[in-house]
């Protein structure tokens, strides 16, 4: 088999399978996990030399950091919310509305903030040159958008449904659909940057990016969910996800808050 | 104290390139501009090799210690500071930012503060990168809290075009990273 010369430095899907499975026994035993995924999470081997090997320093936040860059309309046009009018034809694939709201750790919504998402076309294939899964590219599909939320926090993205893709993990590895999210909040403190994952996915036991979150629960929070009321007929189907970022250390004055 | 659970991160992955770097990203002010100075550094990682996808994001004060709310990082104008910056490491892992020296309130040291995306990181980091040579610097909070051979990390060193801040994500001479009250980390 041509897979051969790989197959002697890769791992199968049953050992890093069987990696997930351990992990997941270490959390459940108490040994390590939270809320977040596990810097340090061998079954993803990309980040074997790339964690930091000493706890992360507490500190407290200094002025700076309780303050967040602010984005207004002079930094991206209505449009670039829309990722299936980016060119002169339709894309290929499910029309979709992803849609929801981002809020802070005590509910407040985190209002006029920079969104910004990148993803794979529906057969799986990113516009970038080190994507070398040989699916075809869509001459009408970018797959980048960004756009700031409303005064309620909301937000609505339109696009095509991302396609699952392989990638070199290890042998015959295959990443969930999703699509990266890229968020701020109030505070610098409250920077994220995430994947929003598709209900039902049958990948999801199988990716060491999507277990590194040890614990079921962090880890759902991650899915969409299907809802019918973003839906438009005749056009496309829809998907809600609500973001929680950290809480924020500002002192809300009463109005703000 | 926070009442809803966080949305947990996810690593930058590789292919952020077309959806988060953009023109005029890393230039915080016009390398024209009478005060500007770079801030740049390599990328590493456990072998000290390295990092040529990884995203760095900076966030700072004016030079009067003023924090900025105006927009337009996204669209610069060419005399709009905005404070806030965003780099891709090139294919030597190395970043590179046009920008001023933050300022600080009174008696306090003045910092950048650091975002590190990366493939490979699950999460994004923070840290911060200190103007050296500032008399508050003996004094300053978290530098204070810090064992003496790792404080060093934090704290820029100057060359002949401004600022350098190596960022080690692992090994020898790691970067300290941040977390901060309420963030829904317990551990590394
Ligand atoms: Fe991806």
């Amino acid at each position: 088999m041509l897979i051969v010369t790989q197959a002697s430095e890769l791992s199968t899907q049953a050992e890093v399978s069987d990696e997930i499975a351990a992990a997941s026994k270490a959390y459940e035993a108490g040994d390590r996990g939270d809320a977040q995924p596990l810097l340090d999470y061998p079954p993803y081997r990309s980040s074997v030399l790339r964690h930091p090997t000493k706890d992360l320093h507490h500190t407290d936040p200094e002025t700076i950091e309780r303050w967040a860059p602010c984005f207004g309309p002079q930094d991206v046009s209505p449009l670039e919310a829309d990722l299936t009018i980016q060119h002169s034809g339709e894309p290929i694939g499910e029309r979709i509305t992803v849609a929801g709201r981002v809020v802070d750790g005590d509910g407040r919504p985190v209002a006029h903030q920079l969104v910004e998402i990148w993803q794979a076309n529906a057969g799986g294939r990113y516009i970038h040159k080190r994507d070398q899964h040989p699916a075809p590219l869509d001459p009408n599909f970018t797959g980048a958008g960004r756009l700031i939320t409303a005064a309620d926090g909301s937000y609505s993205f339109q696009t095509i449904k991302p396609g699952p893709y392989p990638w070199k993990n290890h042998r015959n590895a295959w990443r969930p659909a999703h699509i990266h999210f890229s968020l701020f909040g109030t505070d610098f403190t409250q920077r994220l940057v995430t994947q929003m994952y598709f209900p039902g996915d049958p990948l999801f036991a199988l990716d060491p990016i999507y277990q590194s979150i040890t614990d079921a629960d962090a880890r759902a929070r991650l899915v969409a969910t299907y809802d019918h009321d973003l839906t438009t007929p005749e056009w496309s189907t829809g998907y809600r996800w609500d973001i929680v970022l950290t809480g924020s250390h500002r002192t809300w004055l009463e109005d703000e808050a | 104290m926070s009442t809803l659970m966080p949305t947990p991160g996810q690593t930058v992955g590789p292919f952020f390139h077309y959806g988060l770097p953009y023109e005029g990203g890393a230039e915080l002010v016009p390398a024209g501009h009478p005060d500007a100075i770079r801030l740049h550094g390599t990328v590493l990682d456990g072998a000290g090799d390295p990092v040529p996808d990884s995203l760095i994001e900076i966030w700072q004060a004016d030079p009067e210690g003023r924090i900025v709310q105006a927009p337009g990082s996204l669209h610069r104008d060419g005399w709009t500071f905005t404070g806030w910056g965003r780099a891709a490491t090139d294919a030597a892992g190395r970043y590179s930012f046009t920008t001023v020296l933050p300022g600080a309130a009174e008696g306090d040291a003045p910092f950048f503060a650091v975002t590190v995306f990366a493939r490979g990181l699950l999460d994004r980091l923070f840290s911060r990168a200190y103007v050296p040579e500032h008399p508050a610097l003996h004094d300053d909070a978290l530098l204070t809290s810090l064992p003496e051979d790792r404080r060093g990390t934090l704290i820029a060193s100057s060359d002949a075009s401004g600022l350098v801040f190596d960022i080690r994500l692992q090994g020898e001479g790691e970067t300290v990273f941040l977390t901060f009250p309420d963030n829904g980390r317990l551990q590394a």
